[in-house]
């Protein structure tokens, strides 16, 4: 009989008996209560299917705003924003290094009148927002606050979530400014303002996602994911804010490609072990605190060019696990990604594989269905001791933040894409379409986006006119505040909020925040035999 | 190792996801071909100045956003200035079949689109090389294979 070991590295039996879940240390509990393995609610779904938040954005705000409305009216619950790559990273549309970027992966943002053109029309009190923003996010959420009180939102109402966790940005994604502790502390700030501000918001959605995307396998893109939360709640904690005052607004993105068994454990195993961490480590009372709540669903990684049309029956699948995993927010993605921006038709798709899990196939009707299963009750405690395992040796690394900043993490990712590579290639590692029932295909059967050539233009047009419009000694005055405050050490989000009033850019308030905090460099660009060499470090 | 193939993997543009790139990277080296890294976030000028400073023979230039026109555009504007024709000029990504001959068009020698194998991009390196008029005559041919 064949040997089978998953991803994990666990070697997986052909059948499970009850004595196999004899585990005194883990009860199966409820869900609803700690450890919360089997949920985080004890009714979940029953009482409201999971939030549906396709990631959507490209071109200039108001094409944005036109993709919102269409995935509005077609029954998304929820609004997940794309960015394109000079905003990401701080850039304002006119800047040298964002020619050709602008409005190519997401929408274009300048300033605060950007964000008033991307959500006219849409219920922020019915509609929670997403924004998928990293580098710049303190900046960006300063801009979304503003906008929400503009529309006469009470920020201590407003729900939502930003991305916003930066030590992944340096493992994958590539979407950094500042350097390292720098970064950390604007992600501090965030916390410890919307804690104060907008206490139902949620500042930070800390990603498994794409140290998993860059290589890492389910138990490693857990146990990354949870030491770089402990690495944002220390910095929380380290500002005075008790554990339960911040704790219960962080939330997770994971990954979900994969053997679907591993990765409904992964996520049984990940509740609570998140959950004893928070209430164990750190002396948490708020049940609240405790809850690994997360977005699920996404996993590009599995997906593939090759016969695009199978990416819609994976998405499927992945939607399926998602929901016997029993996610709080679900986004998949659409089967043309592998090539481009998605379709209105791929992203409709997307919807209805949810939908349809929800209105056809009973997903709704009851708590953690897998639950109680020999076989995956086996696996989620075999999954969580790896987890510790794993955290225990980013432990001995120095910590998550050294261990990124020496570019360690970013090393073994790396490395193991290259190892899972070869393993597809030597056909050891099966993938459909890729390395068995191939078909001869010559053109991609998907309708790529129109990229509007004209977006740069009108983007850099406006950017001018907003420029010539606003009260340039406000302007100047509250950018200078940023550079003090960062300076200081202060709280840098109420100065970023009156720039963000006065339409300050995005890059004027990088800048101002750059010039005081630095900028980060990447550890692999250099050879460790030679300063001077850009070389491979590998 | 003398006469060895000198290879510059870089990420023009803003575009962060390195993971090909850096497969592809550690897949030329075990290759046997010097591979130098860019890093991330890099101008068509600041790759051309790489390029001659380290006598590069190789350009692999990775791009996931789909601003690879631009880039490309940009690239072969700066690869005639400085006059590099010897240069072999490959790009990697998410680029479309119906931009290839575009490519082709600005001087891109070859497109490795995702999917494609790193040992395609070994082969197409190993059978351009010989071709390129003033290539190294001592330089071996060197077959990985991923069993």
């Amino acid at each position: 009989m064949k040997k089978v070991v998953n991803e994990s590295g666990i070697e997986i039996k052909p059948l499970y008996r009850p004595e196999d879940v004899c585990d005194s240390k883990n009860p199966i509990g409820e869900p609803g209560e700690y450890p919360f393995t089997r949920g985080i609610h004890s009714l979940m779904y029953r009482e409201r299917p999971w939030t549906m938040r396709q990631y959507a954005g490209f071109g200039q705000p108001k094409e944005t705003n036109e993709r919102f409305h269409y995935l509005i009216k077609n029954g998304q619950t929820g609004l997940n924003v794309a960015f394109d790559l000079p905003t990401q990273v701080g850039l304002d549309s006119d800047h040298e290094m964002a020619f050709g970027e602008v409005g190519r992966v997401g929408m274009a943002v300048d300033t605060l009148r950007d964000f008033e053109v991307a959500f006219e029309g849409i219920d922020l009190e019915k509609i929670t927002v997403s924004l998928t923003i990293n580098g710049s996010a303190a900046i960006l959420i300063a801009m979304y606050f503003a906008m929400a009180e503009k529309r006469g939102y009470d920020l201590k109402k407003l729900r939502g979530t930003a991305q916003n966790d930066i030590l992944k940005e340096f493992i994958g994604r590539g979407t950094w400014i500042f350097p390292v502790q720098e970064s950390i502390r604007l992600v501090g700030d965030t916390i410890e303002y919307c804690s104060k501000e907008a206490p139902l918001y949620s500042p930070v959605s800390v990603c498994g996602y794409h140290i998993r995307e860059s290589g890492a396998n389910p138990i490693q893109e857990m146990a990354c994911g949870f030491a770089i939360a402990k690495a944002y709640v220390d910095e929380a904690l380290r500002r005075g804010l008790g554990i339960d005052e911040f704790a219960s607004r962080l939330s997770f993105n994971f990954d979900i490609f994969g053997n679907l068994f591993e990765q409904v454990s992964k996520f049984r195993a990940g509740r609570r072990l998140w959950a004893k961490i928070v209430k164990e480590s750190y002396g948490a009372k708020d049940p609240r605190s405790m809850w690994m709540r997360m977005i699920a669903g996404g996993g590009g990684g599995g997906l593939t060019i090759e016969q695009p049309e199978n990416n819609i029956v994976r998405g499927a699948y992945y939607a399926l696990i998602s929901a016997l995993s029993g996610t709080q927010t679900m986004a998949l993605c659409s089967y043309d990604e592998a090539y481009t921006i998605p379709s209105e038709k791929a992203a409709r798709i997307s919807l209805r594989t949810m939908q349809i899990l929800i209105e056809e196939m009973g997903l709704c009707d009851t708590v953690d269905p897998l639950g109680g299963s020999y076989y995956v009750e086996t696996l989620t405690n075999q999954m969580e001791e790896k987890m510790v395992e794993f955290m225990q040796e980013i432990d001995q690394m120095g910590g998550i933040v050294k261990a990124v900043s020496e570019g360690k993490i970013q090393d073994f990712v790396s490395r193991q894409a290259y190892e899972n590579l070869k393993r597809l290639h030597s056909g050891e590692a099966r993938k459909v379409g890729v390395n068995c029932y191939q078909v001869d295909e010559e053109e991609a059967s998907v309708e790529f986006h129109p990229f509007n050539e004209k977006a740069f233009e009108e983007q850099v047009s406006q950017l001018r006119e907003i420029k010539e419009e606003r009260d340039h000694r406000a302007v100047e005055r509250a950018l200078q505040e940023i550079s003090r405050v960062a300076a200081s050490g202060e709280n840098v989000m109420p100065a970023l909020m009156k720039a963000v009033k006065e339409y300050a850019t995005v890059g004027e308030m990088t800048q101002s925040l750059e010039r005081i905090l630095g900028r980060y460099q990447e550890p692999t660009l250099f050879d460790e035999s030679s300063k001077e060499r850009i070389s491979c470090p590998f | 190792m003398k006469n060895q193939v000198r290879i510059l993997f870089a990420k023009p543009g803003l575009d962060g996801h390195d993971v090909g790139g850096k497969v592809m990277v550690r897949a030329l080296k075990d290759a046997g071909f010097e591979v130098f890294y860019s890093g991330l976030r890099k101008s068509p000028q600041e790759i051309i100045e790489m390029v001659k400073e380290k006598k590069i023979d190789v350009l692999g230039m990775s791009i996931l956003s789909g601003s690879h026109l631009p880039i490309a555009k940009k690239t072969q504007e700066l690869l005639k200035k400085e006059d590099l024709r010897q240069l072999i000029w490959i790009m990697g990504g998410n680029i479309p079949s119906k931009d290839h001959e575009v490519l082709k068009g600005y001087g891109v020698h070859a497109v490795f689109s995702v999917g494609s194998s790193p040992q395609e991009m070994i082969d197409f390196i190993n059978r351009r090389y010989y071709l390129v008029p003033g290539a190294k005559p001592t330089f071996e041919r060197i077959s990985i294979s991923f069993s």
